[in-house]
């Protein structure tokens, strides 16, 4: 190759030109189609025979603006909820992981156990669990244990959730390499040790993304304690809905939840390609060492050549 | 007569159907430096991991400085702290800083306060160049540099014995000397070590004796002007010549 490095040669110009081209058409293509699939749903919902009816219950500007403060203001006990759930599932579920990578026969039971949590837990539908903890407990009228609702939605979505999140935890602590282990090991640390410093640092990072998928889960599940008579926005808008036989207040619920949860997805999504071009640039910066270790080596060699005789 | 600084004996180890340590037997004095020469697959590697108790025996018995570390019933992580091990492939902690690699062991094993492992550490990475190093990762580093990281963290144990299994196998051709250049200084300062190397030269600049490992047994052992200029067994006799047609004699 002739020419400085960064020299565009002639005969790339016209082609670059015409790529650029190519990707405006593209997108007016993309834009034009988008409008016109949307455009043709809108039309017949519009002129379906019932879309009076329709338009009156679910999108009813009125009912709209009169429910959504109070279904709005609501949305604070999910937030509540999600919070201190959260924080119990990261914790919880980095132990239930932990417990199921801990290797040697003596820890066979430890193992057992929260094998048998994970599958409990992952099978069970989690509506199930809020009514059994929500409605079972309290029935059972125990001296000085609690009947608050929104105490056990928290226990129920912590303990349904730990098991997914311990599976993402473990996942992340399989992908750590054996030989990382026995490094620590080798300079005495106990295998808790190597856990705590070496193993689960390097897994935790790897698996932010995915944590947060289900995190985007659980932001949507916390509508699921109004069953047990939370009082929290779907259930607001439910009571509001009842009240004024039109279903428009749900669409406000059906608003806030977009609004908070797409940014989250955007946001791990920005997240994963961040890391996956990290980790390719780390490549192209290891090889590009190597060529360099290489032209420094044919220097060397001759050096050693000469050594030699 | 003091203990000797290691001492292996009638060492089994077998993967499966596989024999891979087939009646092993060797002494080690204080302050010596052994060489373990062979084929790949001769059991070099499993050798190094069995004294370092990565990989349990099946029979035989190996004692450190008089004591029997292969006994029922001894706390694995107190043994492992006196032999130190490095690996071929460095195996430092990426999430960590050099220093953090370093002090690592002596903090959360040895129980050292962070101030005092750290001078120890930087006195350490000052001895061996890297102290400009300190705060890098490791994936800023060449092979070579990462290596040396590997060796000053196992140093910074204060071990009784240093394993080195192969370290200059996976670096560059040209940075293979800056780390044999670290292990030639610490056999100056009387480092006991036990050496599987592919680097003949190098064993027969450095070793006070040279073992040659055959089909899981040590096949032949002596000075090194004696295994490589007048090997005994034509095993070794064999081998030899195919290093020195490979050039690397």
């Amino acid at each position: 190759m002739s020419g400085g490095a960064g020299a565009v040669p002639p005969d790339l110009v016209p082609r670059r030109r015409r790529e650029r081209r190519y990707s405006w058409r593209s997108l007016a293509v993309a834009t034009v189609s988008t409008i016109v699939f949307f455009g043709v749903l809108g039309v017949i919902a519009v002129n379906a025979p019932g879309w009076e009816r329709v338009q009156r219950t679910f999108f009813d500007w009125e009912a709209f603006s009169a429910a959504a403060p109070n279904i709005v203001r609501r949305f604070e006990v999910n937030v509540r909820l999600f919070l201190i759930a959260e924080v119990l599932i990261l914790a919880f579920g980095l132990v239930l992981a932990v417990m199921r990578s801990l290797p040697g026969p003596v820890l066979f039971p430890v193992r057992l156990l929260a094998t048998l949590y994970v599958d409990l837990f992952r099978a069970l539908p989690g509506i199930l669990v809020i009514y059994v903890l929500g409605f079972g407990i309290p029935g059972l009228r125990l001296e000085g244990v609690p009947n608050d609702p929104f105490l056990w939605g928290v226990i129920a979505l912590t303990l349904v959730y730990s098991a997914y999140v311990s599976e993402v935890y473990r996942a992340g602590i399989e992908s750590i390499h054996p030989s990382q282990t026995a490094a620590a090991r080798s300079l005495g640390l106990s295998q808790l040790q190597a856990m705590r410093f070496v193993v689960v640092p390097q897994a935790v990072r790897r698996v932010i993304p995915p944590l947060l998928n289900d995190f985007i889960g659980l932001q949507k599940d916390t509508v699921l304690v109004s069953f047990i008579g939370v009082v929290e926005i779907f259930r607001q808008s439910q009571i509001r809905s009842t009240a004024t036989f039109n279903f428009t207040p749900y669409l406000v619920t059906a608003l806030v939840f977009l609004v908070v949860t797409i940014p989250l997805a955007r946001f791990t999504d920005w997240l994963v390609s961040r890391e996956r071009n990290r980790r390719y640039a780390a490549s192209v910066k290891r090889s590009g060492d190597v060529a360099r270790r290489g032209r420094a080596l044919g220097g060397l060699i001759g050096r050693r050549g000469k050594d030699d005789r | 007569m003091t203990a000797a600084a290691l001492l292996v004996e009638d060492l089994w180890k077998s993967f499966g159907d596989l024999d891979v340590l087939r009646g092993i037997d060797l002494a080690m004095d204080e302050h010596e430096i052994v060489c373990v020469i062979g084929a790949s697959g001769s059991g070099k590697s499993t050798l190094l991991r069995c004294i370092n108790l990565t990989e349990p025996i099946d029979a035989g018995r190996i004692v450190v400085e008089g004591e029997e570390i292969t006994a029922e019933g001894v706390d694995v992580d107190r043994i492992r702290r006196r032999i130190g091990i490095v690996f071929q492939s460095y195996n430092l902690f990426p999430h960590m800083s050099v220093l953090d690699n370093v002090t690592l062991g002596p903090r959360q094993v040895l129980r050292r306060k962070r101030p005092e492992a750290e001078d120890q550490a930087t006195e350490l990475l000052e001895r061996f160049g890297l102290i400009e190093k300190r705060d890098d990762y490791p994936d800023r580093l060449s092979g070579g540099q990462q290596q040396r990281v590997a060796i000053v963290r196992a140093l910074a144990m204060d071990p009784d014995l240093l394993l080195l299994d192969e370290v200059t196998s996976a670096l560059d051709p040209e940075l293979i000397a800056e780390v044999l250049n670290v292990i030639r200084d610490l056999a100056a300062q009387g480092m006991t070590m036990l050496i599987a190397t592919h680097e003949m030269g190098f064993a027969r600049d450095i070793a006070n004796r040279i073992a040659f490992v055959d089909e899981g047994r040590i096949l032949e052992q002596g000075p090194p002007e004696q295994l490589f200029v007048e090997p005994r067994e034509p095993r070794t006799r064999q081998f030899l010549q195919r290093i020195i047609e490979a050039g690397r004699l």
